[in-house]
């Protein structure tokens, strides 16, 4: 089981719920990912309500435990008041912590991360900071109360995958009592598979769902690879190598010369 | 009086937060409001009284990841 704050969970996918090409869809990749957890965000209303009531509906239905987000929020005081309106909204402590630091590569600004959490954590929020794999803020968000991190592994959307799986696996080295997830990046399942290799505690993704051809089978796919990561982390899988060494034995081997 | 939601400038004949998303036909658990930054309870709505020129954001939930 996966311990997140006081709540306890089987699945190791948190699903991002945005981007899928009807609410139909949306709801197929939830069930087949088996996730527990999803994502969602708060915007204007326009539609007098509407609009937010249909989505409303749909995540109430899928019976999923909801985190909400501060996604597109570049101030502390933006996300501060998305978080609390957050959690008029859902009613649930747990914010997914988001400080935007650049507009290109929607990199976290970790500084107003770190405050943003700290303000969140005395006000009674629960936060699940997105970070980068830099110990240093992972150190200080958890001084400011964090008790999940949840450090990239490239930018949002990118699906580029583990750039800098030495960083991840340091994080990981670093802070081994502390449940992390990796939170953005991620492009394929065997991306997935490879973080949860290393000790990963879970995986949160949207796009490479959501933008894939059949979202549906993906989110199982992905539900697949998270599991057969996590066994084989279990499992001790092998150091790499320089030199070879043969897997079958030489001994009493034929001499033909 | 004239307020601007959700970035828009409105004329609205409302004298609380209650009586404005009446006004525009705003319903539902689902919303939540601000006025000038600061967040105002669901409970709140009906006695936070409101003065020109405030700024309201009314958000209900959408996607995200």
């Amino acid at each position: 089981m996966l311990k997140l704050y006081d709540v306890e969970v089987q699945s190791r996918l948190l699903l991002g719920t945005a981007r899928y090409p009807s609410p139909a869809v949306l709801a197929e990749a939830v069930r087949r990912s088996k996730a527990e957890i999803v994502t969602v965000s708060l915007r204007r209303e326009t539609a007098g309500g509407k609009g937010g009531g249909a989505f409303f509906e749909l995540i109430r239905e899928l019976g999923v435990r909801v985190l909400p987000n501060t996604a597109g929020c570049h101030s502390v005081q933006e996300a501060v008041l998305t978080a609390k309106m957050a959690r008029e909204v859902f009613r649930t402590d747990w914010i997914k912590l988001e400080v935007i630091g650049h507009h290109d590569t929607l990199q976290p600004d970790v500084f107003g991360l770190v405050e943003a959490a700290r303000i969140l954590t005395d006000e009674g929020f629960q936060v699940f900071p997105y970070t980068t794999d830099d110990l240093v803020v992972a150190e200080k968000l958890l001084e400011a109360g964090c008790r999940v991190l949840m450090p990239w592994c490239a930018p949002i959307g990118s699906a580029m995958g583990p750039v800098n799986p030495m960083a991840l696996r340091t994080f990981r080295a670093h802070f081994p009592d502390i449940p992390l997830i990796v939170d953005a990046g991620i492009g394929r399942p065997s991306h997935a598979a490879s973080v949860m290799e290393i000790g990963y505690d879970a995986v949160l993704l949207n796009t490479a769902v959501a933008g894939a051809g059949d979202p549906a089978a993906m989110a199982e796919a992905f539900a697949l690879a998270i599991d057969a990561g996590r066994l084989a982390h279990a499992a001790i899988p092998l150091e790499p190598r320089d030199m070879a060494v043969p897997s079958t034995p030489v001994i009493g081997k034929a001499v033909f010369s | 009086m004239t307020f601007t939601i959700n970035g828009e400038e409105q004329d609205v004949a409302a004298a609380t937060l209650a009586d404005l998303l009446s006004a525009l036909d705003y319903e539902g658990d689902w919303l939540a409001t601000a006025v000038n930054g600061e967040l105002v309870h669901r409970e709140d709505r009906g006695t936070f009284t409101l003065g020109a020129r405030d700024r309201i954001e009314i958000l209900s939930p959408m996607q995200g990841g």
